[in-house]
């Protein structure tokens, strides 16, 4: 392929691509954010419904310090609601990129797949924890602000090795979770802004730049 | 006005080694996996423009061991880096002149 003289345009088009392919995980769909976005509503729909009680405005006390009474229990089935729309989304997202990728003829598992994923987990794998811990220490009225702020921070990390709007979503999930940490009657509404919403808003966002 | 095609670069005339360096600008360092991956390219095909950019100090070869496995990276040299701008500009003057 000795082309350089001939077409230099055509090698300007190679060489951006490369560079491009190698530095960005590109097969990231929309329709993961979408997907996951939907997930985390029908999670809070349903701890809606079956916890009315212990996610209710008027049961968290907006006073800094003051222990919140929920049921251990109850504590155990939301966080178990919270993990299942997590499995679900990471499914979801796999599926869809893993789609993407196939339909432009492109390797799925790359380094780029396996940079974004470290810098992506890393973070989460963090936030995951600290809110277990949050929760142990019984505090579980700062649950939604630790998953957002962590989320948010592993998406700004993960931002870097895909799209740019990633970085974007990434600063809006932390600022929901300020939100969240000073208002925190409003925690469960805020969750599912920055969980279903904002993930359906910049998936569909994503989907309509990139991918018609 | 210089002509353009002096700062065409003999080496950077293959695709495959364009596309190695064009990797390497943006990457720190790559491993012979991760390129071959990215190019699509056979060991032995790699290898020998791997080669023959290291003969000519474009890049850098670092072998080393990760527990037992035996792993080999790239690196751009900095004159590497300097030449395959030289070649970019060059291709852009010839698209404009075009």
């Amino acid at each position: 392929m000795k082309t350089t003289l001939s077409n230099p345009g055509e090698d300007l088009q190679a060489i951006r691509d490369i560079m491009e392919r190698s530095s960005r995980f590109l097969s990231l769909s929309g329709l993961s954010g979408i997907f996951a976005g939907i997930c985390a509503l029908a999670g809070a729909a349903v701890a809606w419904l079956l916890y009315p009680d212990a996610l209710q405005l008027s049961s968290i006390p907006a006073t800094p310090g003051a222990h919140v009474g929920l049921a251990g229990n109850n504590l155990f089935y939301l966080a178990l609601i919270a993990l299942l729309v997590l499995i679900a989304a990471a499914l979801g997202a796999t599926w869809f990129s893993f789609r993407k990728a196939r339909k432009a003829g492109q390797p799925f598992w790359t380094l780029s797949t396996r940079r974004l994923l470290i810098h992506l987990l890393i973070p989460m794998a963090v936030g995951g924890i600290f809110t277990i811990i949050l929760l142990y220490r019984n505090h579980p009225e700062l649950a939604a602000c630790a998953m957002l702020v962590f989320y948010g921070l592993a998406l700004v990390n993960a931002g870097k090795f895909t799209f740019g709007e990633i970085h974007y979503l990434g600063l809006t999930e932390i600022l929901l979770g300020f939100l969240a940490g000073i208002f925190v009657q409003y925690g469960f509404w805020l969750w599912a802004t920055g969980f279903g919403l904002m993930h359906i808003i910049y998936g569909a966002v994503m989907y309509y730049r990139h991918e018609r | 006005m210089k002509n353009p095609i002096e700062n065409i670069l003999k080496v950077f005339e293959s695709r495959i080694r364009l596309g190695i360096m064009s990797a390497l600008m943006v990457n720190e360092t790559l491993d012979f996996n991760a390129l071959k991956e990215l190019l699509g390219l056979t060991d032995g095909n790699l290898a020998s423009h791997l080669k023959a950019l290291e003969q000519q100090d474009i890049i850098v070869v670092t072998k080393q061991f990760v527990g037992r496995k035996p792993s080999t990276t790239y690196k751009a040299t900095g004159k590497g880096r300097e030449l395959f701008r030289q070649h970019l500009a060059a291709l852009e003057e010839l698209i404009r002149k075009q």
